[in-house]
């Protein structure tokens, strides 16, 4: 079966997202509307996250429930800097990789000596610790979070002004899809995406699959803890709420959601997830009611989430232009 | 599954800009925990407020007002959404309740930005009183350490030897439990804080019952409250041990609690039981229309009605200048006929009231309070020297 | 640090425990035999507590609760099982978390539109209202009801698995499913009574738990992460496992929550303690989940597999 190739719905429906996503900032203020330029800014970071969580699940399959701890670290990098007055964004920045990148490492390491549930179990306790450290920091607000006054200054702009937060972050989400999808085909993906099949082959071939992951387990916290920057200057506010394991479940849900292991997917899940979110609510007060079932439809149906969903769908028209053509061509010889 | 279709329609309904015309209505956003173990507080701030606009034929100041009610979950994150929607895109003139303390604080940066005009009815966070005040925010409801300043002496004056002090690990619960101490000058035997909306205190309780203090001053509002003081009860403390309390035996509490509840004493600046006309007239309303009696919340959202009301009627119809509005408000306070005796807003915003002690006793068949005197009378609080604000 | 309060902390771990056991039993075994990830069970127990209350409410007896909160939750386990579970065996346990995570957005909903917002009462039933003394403490006397009828509970599953057919057939299905099918059991049926009994148990949790905590929404969603930490200690698929994991979690926590900010202040500063100490009381179970998973992943007490 052939897939029609630039012109299918899983090509396409993303881009006209991202073209969407592109022009919110002019609409938002021709038509002044600036909730919805926070609103879509959200959703945009959260899909940075999702991405960034994607190439350890998707990639990786490793299915981590504690990814919130990443971007809760990025926010605090922030808030922290900022409650002793540094308001440089490339210090945020430094921090916030540095930080990701060396708990990353060894809570990845750690992780890694486990597989399946016990995998999961642990990322989760992970979560959970870093959880309770930050409540536990009175100093920096404990349980209420801290506000943020010194938002990052970077390169001249201020990411504390909504207009600016939402450019970057789109730019860096562009960057992280483009790089995604590079690298889904790219030697490295290659064997991470075999590892997550079967690490004995990979292994047998004499790559270390684990080193692989690890790898890819610390590149994706530390995209989630700059997702984690952008959140902190958007809400001018870090709690340790951002690092709940209810923030890690709702990731996993978005890229699930979407469609695991695809370059899109998670950006879709996001925007359904958070879309219907406040779609729903518009209509009624009740909308985990409806939004819950829709979730269990979605698993049921099991296609592999939207990315799936549309990907099947091309496939339907292919096999449907594939039995068209020969019709047509029978018709062109008896009429030669 | 279509939902490839909701998302260009959202998008593009999102883009279009339902652009909301400013309207010749005022709208009114109220905000607070509508959900979980302390749902009943902001049901009774929402019902109280309802109450005082429908009195008013729906309007306040003779406008006819929208009001647009919000669940913020006890969730700071979605508290600072939930304000920012509501200044952004529902364009309210104000703002009502803004729930928990910390849900308060990290709404603070938008309200303060925008400059609407919010009126808490659910605290009175200490920041907000001292360096950090804001001449468009307000507290209807208390400074938090209104309350237990007055507890604090009430037992000093009683004499009490030594105290077990508890309460949640967040804001207010600092709030409180500094209150508490500033007046109160005997022996602390402990300060102990535990989780927000942790429900089982058995761990606690086993270390209260060790440490035998003369009597334990705890502040657990909402669900929290009603766990605490049952399994105070169930661990047999309860008719031996002096229970001093705030905001954990009140009208949100006592009809769970019920004979649990007999015997603890209790420091607010209202009660139902409040013998004054404005007061009798609001809980005979609110008993009728809603078949529960309310709450000291919901006595502080229906004062900000009445505050919101006087306000209204003085900026007529420039009520989108918010500065005026902020200081019609301030005035407004010392205006209005409080349901909770003698009211007005000090210089940092925060209420000056007075503060009263209740017995909680059961009569015939009913648990009810009385009230054993004024604890406090015209008090402010002891942040507001360093408030700026006039 | 007196010996009555070590007793009676220790009392309330061993409670803790025994109704963590009843959630991890139902939760371990749906795991083990139907590999399947059940992130609702959370809410069961929350509908079990509700099905409790409302039934208090209207006869003013704890049996009735208490019957009306097990059939409740068969009811609503089997049909769950029926409807979507058995949809999803054999898929990929993302598959499953995503279906349960919905689940448990619909249930918490639902609660709150039949229930509403505010909290549930249920009194202590009146012959259990007040305090045994042993050993020097007066310790309620419900919560040692609590312990005694979790410990009747794990006698009895332990009878059902090890004594009567139906857990002779769901001890085979744990070890190989397709046999037990392939010999002319109706596997689908013995699936959808074990879900249901699982169901049955954390309903059980919930009424029991109902008198101590408010019965509220969202109330399963915490006791649910400890619960999953339990199965994970005492290995998937074992109910003993989970019983030595839910009795050791359960006395950890309540003792750290207890002991450990005291201890602190011995070796550091108040200010110090009165930080560190709930935090790393707090953290201690997943530490101590850490531990077990890098020394012995499958588990303490694993079920024997062929």
């Amino acid at each position: 079966m052939q897939k029609q190739s630039s012109f299918g719905l899983a090509k396409a429906v993303p881009a006209f997202l991202l073209l969407l996503l592109a022009v919110v900032p002019f609409a938002a203020s021709y038509f002044e509307q600036p909730f919805y330029l926070a609103f879509f800014g959200r959703i945009i970071i959260y899909a940075i996250a999702a991405t960034a969580l994607n190439l350890a699940l998707g990639y990786g399959g490793l299915v981590s429930l504690g990814h919130a701890l990443f971007m809760g670290l990025g926010a605090y990098s922030v808030a922290i800097a900022s409650f002793h007055e540094i308001d440089s964004g490339l210090a945020h920045l430094a921090i916030t990789v540095a930080v990701c990148a060396l708990v990353g490492l060894v809570t990845g390491a750690i992780s890694l000596r486990t597989s399946g549930i016990a995998f999961i179990m642990i990322t989760l306790a992970f979560g959970q610790m870093g959880y309770f450290v930050f409540v536990s920091l009175k100093q920096y607000g404990g349980d209420d979070g801290i506000t943020i006054s010194a938002t990052s200054k970077l390169l001249g702009l201020d990411l504390g002004n909504t207009m600016t937060v939402y450019v970057v972050a789109f730019a860096v989400l562009l960057a992280l899809l483009l790089w995604m999808a590079r690298l889904r085909v790219s030697p490295f993906g290659m064997v991470l995406r075999g590892a997550r099949e079967n690490a004995r082959r990979i292994n047998a071939i004499g790559l270390p699959s684990k080193r692989y992951q690890l790898l890819a387990y610390v590149m994706s916290s530390v995209l989630c803890g700059i997702s984690g920057i952008l959140l902190a200057n958007l809400n001018a506010f870090a709690s340790p709420s951002n690092m709940a394991w209810m923030v890690s479940g709702d990731l996993i849900v978005m890229v699930v959601l979407g469609g695991i292991g695809s370059v899109f997917g998670p950006l879709l899940g996001v925007l359904a997830f958070l879309g219907l979110e406040e779609v729903i609510k518009g209509y009624t007060e009740h909308w985990m009611a409806i939004f819950g079932p829709l979730i269990v439809l979605v698993a049921l149906l099991g296609k592999a989430g939207i990315v799936g969903v549309l990907e099947k769908f091309d496939d339907w028209r292919a096999s449907r232009a594939v039995r068209i053509a020969p019709v047509a061509a029978q018709k062109q010889e008896s009429a030669a | 599954m279509q939902f490839s279709k909701f998302i260009p329609a959202l998008a593009a309904t999102a883009l279009m800009g339902i652009a909301s015309i400013a309207s010749a209505q005022v709208k009114v956003g109220l905000t607070g925990a509508m959900s979980g173990p302390v749902a009943l507080l902001g049901q009774d701030q929402y019902d109280a407020f309802m109450l005082a606009v429908e009195e008013r034929g729906g309007k306040l100041g003779g406008q006819a007002v929208t009001v647009i009610k919000e669940d913020d979950q006890l969730k700071p994150e979605l508290g600072n959404q939930i304000v920012r929607k509501l200044i952004d895109k529902d364009r309210v003139q104000a703002i009502v309740g803004l729930g928990f303390s910390n849900v308060v604080m990290a709404s603070v940066k938008p309200i303060v930005e925008s400059g609407t005009v919010a009126i808490a009815t659910n605290s009175g966070a200490s920041p907000l009183a001292g360096a950090n005040c804001a001449a468009n925010i307000f507290s209807t409801a208390w400074p938090n350490d209104g309350a237990p300043e007055a507890m604090g002496k009430y037992m000093q004056d009683k004499g009490i030897k030594n105290v077990y002090l508890m309460a949640p690990n967040y804001q207010a619960g600092k709030d409180m439990l500094a209150g508490f101490k500033r007046f109160y000058k005997g022996n602390v035997i402990d300060e102990v804080y535990t989780q927000v909306g942790q429900a089982d205190y058995s761990a606690e309780i086993a270390q209260l019952q060790a440490a035998s203090p003369e009597a334990v001053f705890a502040f657990y509002p909402g669900g929290m409250g009603v766990n605490f003081v049952k399994q105070l009860s169930q661990a047999g403390l309860l008719p031996k041990l002096p229970v001093y309390s705030v905001f954990m035996v009140d009208g949100t509490t006592m009809p769970a609690l019920r004979d649990a509840a007999v015997g603890s004493i209790t420091g607010m600046m209202w009660d139902a039981s409040l013998n004054t006309p404005e007061n009798n007239k609001f809980v005979k309303a609110f008993e009728a229309k809603y078949k529960r009696v309310p709450s000291e919340y919901a006595a502080a959202a229906y004062d900000a009605a009445q505050v919101l009301d006087v306000a209204f009627k003085k900026v007529g119809a420039k009520v989108d200048d918010k500065k005026a509005l902020a200081a019609a408000v301030k005035a407004a306070g010392a205006e209005i006929k409080s349901v909770r005796g003698p009211f007005r807003f000090n210089n940092n915003n925060m209420p000056v009231q007075n503060y009263y002690v209740f017995n909680v006793v059961k009569e015939g068949n009913q648990v009810v309070t009385k009230q054993l005197g004024v604890a406090l009378a015209n008090h402010g609080d002891s942040y507001s020297a360093k408030c700026p604000l006039k | 640090m007196s010996f009555s309060l070590i007793l009676s902390q220790l009392l309330n771990g061993l409670q803790f425990g025994v109704l963590l056991f009843l959630l991890a039993a139902g939760l371990t075994l749906v795991f083990g035999i139907m590999s399947f990830v059940n992130l609702a069970h959370g809410s069961l127990y929350m509908l079990g507590a509700y099905f409790a209350a409302t039934a208090y409410n209207h006869t003013e007896s704890f049996t009735v609760a208490v019957v009306a909160a097990l059939a409740g939750c068969i009811v609503v386990g089997m049909a769950l099982e029926r409807l979507a579970v058995s949809r999803l065996y054999g898929r990929d346990h993302l598959d499953h978390v995503l279906a349960t995570f919905g689940m448990m957005m619909f249930f918490n909903e639902a609660a709150r539109m039949l229930w509403g917002p505010q909290p549930y009462f249920l009194p202590v039933p009146d012959m259990l209202s007040g305090t045994v003394d042993l050993l020097g403490i007066s310790y309620p006397a419900y919560r040692f009801a609590i312990i005694v009828v979790g410990l009747l509970v794990a006698i009895g599953a332990h009878l059902l698995m090890h004594k009567t057919r139906l857990g002779m057939l769901i001890r085979a299905g744990s070890i190989n499913p397709q046999m037990v099918g392939a010999l002319g059991v109706n596997i689908k049926l013995l699936n959808a009574i074990l879900f249901g009994l699982g169901a049955a148990l954390a309903g059980l949790a919930g009424v029991m738990a109902g008198p101590i905590l408010s019965v509220q929404v969202g109330m399963g969603e915490p006791v649910l992460i400890t619960t999953l930490v339990v199965i994970v200690i005492g290995g998937i698929g074992s109910v003993s496992g989970a019983l030595y994991a839910a009795l050791i979690v359960g006395i950890v926590d309540t003792m750290g929550r207890a002991f450990l900010p005291m201890l602190l202040r011995d070796v550091m500063s108040r200010e110090a303690a009165t930080a560190a100490g709930p935090a790393l009381a707090s953290m201690l179970i997943y530490i101590l989940m850490a531990v077990v998973l890098a020394l012995r992943p499958q588990g303490l007490f694993p079920a024997r597999r062929a």
